[in-house]
């Protein structure tokens, strides 16, 4: 145990960092969780009382003078006591605030951490466009991460760009093949997206399942790393009227044929969820944390990369359909819509992370 | 290669697939919904599977399962599948196979 001064001030403006060098005063056993052991309260009594009674000596000495002779091992035996007494009390009272301020700022520094991560995560979110963001989680930096994290930031600002370019569009009137041109732009945008979510799925497939470079809106509706290709259509539809019989019927159709496959793919996650969990629970549970069937586990996690893959095919499927139904000017609208969902989507999510708070 | 050349043009929606692949488990789920039991061959459980699934990439499948045929036709694999299905064509295929109720 280190020597240091006993002389303890708990000082006002004690902050997080302050309690950590002080660490040293009460020795190894206050490191973990500020429960000394019943062996440090009395090594510290100890301390205090070789060093209370050199003090209480001094103090005492000069009215004890004539006492000396007369009375001085008794006397002076049970003042010592009685003092040791009081300064095992007081340095009792004292370890109790310590400890106290220790739990106190541990907490400050547990919360800290969790506004910086959320701060971190918020920063990710916004724009995406953030280098070296990824450099915040706790794994080792993905290249291949950081670099989709940037493209991203990069394919919202184009966009929110294209949407303004066919919200002007539509209300300028202009020509039809002009409007294709923005048409086919914003299809290709969206198709650009699943290319770069198929490489980054090569990097962390988990990183693009989770949606984490996606606001925290968005994420709600989150199904296999995206969005749900029949909540596509949920949103479209209603902001195309009028369609012709014929569209309404083959629109019909797509809604019936996407959300089979939407099953079908559900179902097999489904499944690939039961079987990852039945290797990595195969053998004897309650013997380490070895898994005897790892390799298996592996090889069924690369299933997920398919899934992802497969979902952005639906996606990009359900996309060309309905461009392939509707007219130019209707598929105008519809791409404009289904921005401005996404949009609004992101919006909320800001609004959401900065709305008033009670203080902790 | 000649035994999945046989076993492809059977009469009927031939799919090849692994017992392990829960991809080709999502075609089944698909083709149940549509009323249809195809013939399942899982490759991983054949002798000759390896052989088998050589031959199937060969074809020009991306991943050698799952693998659909319908009529002894090449389909594809699920982008495929998908694809069809959602731009109508699927089940127009599927007709002659489809359970009747």
């Amino acid at each position: 145990m280190n020597s240091p001064s006993t002389q303890f001030v708990p000082s006002r403006r004690m902050g997080i960092y302050e309690p950590i060098h002080q660490i040293g005063m009460w020795g190894e056993n206050f490191k973990s969780n500020g429960n000394p052991s019943a062996s440090v309260i009395f090594e510290v009594d100890n301390k205090l009382e070789n060093e209370s009674e050199t003090a209480s000596h001094e103090m005492l000495a000069p009215s004890n003078k004539h006492d000396q002779e007369a009375t001085k091992p008794i006397d002076k035996i049970q003042r010592r006591l009685a003092q040791n007494r009081e300064a095992a009390r007081k340095s009792r009272l004292r370890k109790k605030a310590y400890v106290q301020q220790l739990e106190n700022s541990r907490l400050k520094l547990i919360k800290l951490e969790q506004e910086l991560e959320q701060t971190r995560q918020q920063g990710l979110y916004m724009g995406g466009g953030l280098e070296g963001g990824h450099l915040g989680f706790s794994e080792a930096v993905n290249p291949g991460i950081a670099a989709f994290e940037m493209e991203y930031g990069h394919w919202i600002e184009e966009q929110n760009r294209q949407i303004c370019e066919l919200r002007n569009a539509l209300n300028a009137h202009i020509s039809d093949i002009e409007l294709r041109i923005l048409v086919d732009g914003g299809m290709s945008h969206y198709f650009e997206l699943f290319r770069m979510k198929s490489t980054a799925a090569k990097a962390d497939v988990f990183y693009v399942m989770s949606g984490m470079w996606k606001t925290s809106a968005e994420r709600f509706f989150s199904w296999i790393g995206g969005f749900r290709p029949s909540e596509l259509l949920k949103v479209l539809v209603p902001q195309l009227d009028p369609l012709t019989d014929q569209q309404i019927l083959e629109v019909c159709n797509l809604k019936q044929s996407c959300q089979q496959a939407e099953d079908a793919l559900s179902q097999g996650m489904e499944k690939l969820q039961e079987t990852v969990s039945a290797t990595v629970a195969a053998g004897q549970l309650g013997e380490g944390s070895y898994i005897p069937q790892v390799a298996t586990a592996m090889e069924k996690l690369e299933a997920l990369v398919s899934f992802v893959n497969q979902a952005d095919h639906l996606r990009q499927e359900t996309l060309q359909q309905m461009s392939r139904i509707l007219t130019t000017r209707q598929a105008a609208r519809g791409l404009l819509a289904l921005g401005e969902y996404f949009q609004r989507l992101r919006a909320l999510s800001t609004l959401w992370a900065t709305r008033p708070r009670e203080p902790a | 290669m000649d035994k999945v050349m046989r076993l492809a043009s059977e009469k009927g929606v031939v799919l090849f697939s692994k017992s392990s692949c829960c991809l080709c488990y999502a075609v089944k789920i698909l083709f149940q919904e549509l009323g249809v039991t195809p013939t399942i061959h899982e490759i991983d459980q054949d002798p000759e599977g390896r052989e088998m699934e050589r031959a199937l990439m060969r074809l020009g499948c991306n991943a050698p399962v799952p693998a659909v045929f319908i009529g002894g036709e090449l389909v594809g694999s699920t982008n495929e599948v998908m694809s069809l299905h959602l731009g109508g064509g699927l089940i127009p295929l599927l007709k002659p196979y489809q359970a009747l109720c």
